[in-house]
């Protein structure tokens, strides 16, 4: 394997060359990943926020934001100062710490997150061994913060509501983990990486979506029902549950869910991207290409263009699945709560089972084709 | 490395701290639910503590089952079943909480006594793992197959079980409904009339 980018060494050596002690310089270069992660984190989300926007717009045949900067692209700011100008009310008789922590849980969690999905062969935080299995243990702490917040709000409707959104959580997360270990299994590892890695070699040709397309249409429906978007946003649904567990939030707190909502479902959409649409790689081999134009690897210009293409490629993948998600906004119907349970318990796991068995016998079977 | 060494010892710091303070907080809370919370707080620590430990796989199931599964349905049980109950005195109260405190202490003496008497260090050089995933799968399905899937059957038998027992037998009663209005006749009003 070729060592591709590694912006940790180059930076330790850059300050090292100055006359600075590499320990120190390593701890120089430590705030700055995490720095990136969130920032990474948080502009995927309110891109996502902005394109919610302008799609709904398109749907409903009209113009949406357009003031407020070209296209309104500065709508999410605005929304952002607006939101933090905002006085933060806390229910009488609400529990105040609980109240405030609870948003605060949720929005960690979904943060925290980051720091395994990988933007390109070097371009990840934390490159560990149990990357994909990380992620799902991480999101499985979002429920506590939501029972958490519905039952400080000092309110029926969120206690329920806060019920009910840990309820639609913990049963899509089933289903979610089982197509993701489909995945794993052909991979021979839990690392995204690796998983990407593994996708690599023929292009296009070589996605798990052509492998796994019931485990592809299972992670795409857990991971909407995941992120409560339509059809599955029972837990904020106006008409029934008046904003669910977030009834009595207002300001900063309020930002938190709504960001965390939407960094989920960016997170969701990375993780769509790198677990079945081959990650950073490009549609057509690009080792290929180098071979054909005669480029060596370790090429730095070329390494350059190589990790912009990677990045470019995983964020189109990834907000392909955002407007695939803001337009089942507007074509499909809401569910009721009993058909949401139906479909992840009766429906999605037993399928979720049957795609795991059947991976690991074709994998058995092909185990050129499957990962053997 | 003196930069890992410290950061090492300050995050064991933390983490025992916060371990040790959230569980004195689950017994000694009055609010129960302020003790679940904190349960997983405890829980998160412990996770900590494996990661600590070299235990990444490990450390992302307790977070996955302990914090994710079993903290929340502590959770819905506490909020589902919102029974007030007004305890009454115990008689010989002081007599239990005696037992309890020298139950508590002389586990805590063999525990300590354990602790000082034990050599720890089984190598002389501790090594880092690249990953225990590998040998966790090479052991489950080599020489711990049978127990390994003894468990799954014993917990697919007690899922089954416990869907068997929640659900509902239901007796349908033929009771005709009756359709008309419950409303008592209005009396008319007079017109006309004076």
């Amino acid at each position: 394997m070729v060592e591709g980018i590694d912006l940790q060494r180059s930076f330790v050596e850059l300050f090292s060359g100055l006359g600075i002690d590499p320990e120190v310089a390593r701890v120089m270069w430590m705030p700055l990943p995490m720095l990136a992660v969130v920032t990474i984190a948080t502009v995927g989300a309110l891109a996502a926020t902005w394109l919610e926007r302008k799609i709904s717009a398109a749907a409903q045949q009209r113009i949406g934001p357009e003031y407020a900067g070209p296209f309104g692209l500065a709508i999410p700011a605005a929304d952002v100062v607006k939101l933090l100008i905002k006085q933060t009310v806390v229910p009488a008789n609400a529990d105040p710490l609980l109240f405030v922590l609870g948003p605060v849980i949720v929005f960690i969690s979904v943060f925290l997150s980051f720091l395994v999905i990988p933007f390109g062969e070097n371009l990840v935080i934390s490159n560990v061994a149990t990357g994909i299995f990380l992620v799902i243990a991480i999101s499985s702490i979002a429920p506590i913060g939501l029972l958490m917040s519905g039952y400080s709000s000092n309110n029926k409707y969120s206690l329920l509501g806060g019920l009910r959104a840990a309820a639609q959580s913990i049963s899509y997360e089933i289903p979610l983990a089982l197509a993701a270990l489909a995945v794993a299994m052909m991979s021979n590892g839990l690392s995204t990486v690796e998983i990407v890695e593994q996708q690599a070699g023929w292009g296009i040709l070589s996605w798990n979506v052509w492998r796994q397309p019931i485990g592809f249409i299972i992670f795409i429906i857990a991971a909407l029902a995941e992120c409560e978007r339509i059809p599955f946003d029972l837990p904020e649904a106006e008409e029934e549950l008046v904003a669910g567990y977030q009834t009595e939030y207002s300001g900063v707190n309020f930002m938190l869910f709504y960001g965390a909502s939407y960094a989920n479902l960016f997170l969701s959409a990375l993780l769509v991207a790198i677990l079945y649409l081959g990650g950073w790689e490009l549609p057509f081999p690009i080792d290929k290409v180098a071979e054909l134009l005669n480029i060596a690897e370790t090429n730095p210009i070329w390494q350059l263009i190589a990790a912009f293409l990677g990045v470019t490629v995983i964020l189109l993948k990834a907000f392909a699945f955002i407007f695939l998600a803001i337009l089942l906004r507007w074509t499909v119907p809401r569910v009721r709560i009993d058909q949401l349970l139906d479909l992840g318990w009766k429906f999605l796991l037993p399928i979720g089972f049957a795609n795991l068995l059947l991976t690991a016998a074709l994998k058995l079977a092909f185990p050129g084709a499957f990962g053997g | 490395m003196k930069l890992a060494q410290g950061v090492e010892i300050v995050s064991l710091l933390v983490l025992t701290v916060m371990v040790v303070a959230a569980a004195l907080g689950v017994v000694l809370s009055p609010s129960i639910v302020y003790a679940a919370f904190l349960l997983g707080l405890v829980f998160l620590g412990i996770a900590g503590m494996y990661l600590m430990l070299n235990a990444d796989f490990v450390a992302a199931a307790q977070v996955l089952i302990y914090v994710g599964a079993v903290n929340v349905l502590i959770l819905f049980a506490i909020m589902l079943v919102n029974r007030r109950k007004v305890y009454r005195e115990v008689k010989l109260g002081a007599v239990r909480q005696l037992v309890a405190i020298t139950v508590c202490v002389s586990l805590f003496a063999l525990l300590l006594y354990t602790n000082l008497n034990t050599v720890w260090l089984l190598t002389p050089e501790v090594k880092a793992l690249p990953s225990v995933i590998v040998a966790l799968g090479q052991h489950f399905f080599n020489e711990y197959l049978l127990p390994f899937e003894l468990a799954s059957v014993l917990l697919l038998v007690a899922l089954i079980g416990a869907i068997i027992l929640a659900r509902r037998e239901f007796i349908p009663d033929r009771q005709v409904e009756n359709l008309e209005l419950v409303e008592r006749p209005k009396e008319l009003i007079g017109v006309g009339e004076e």
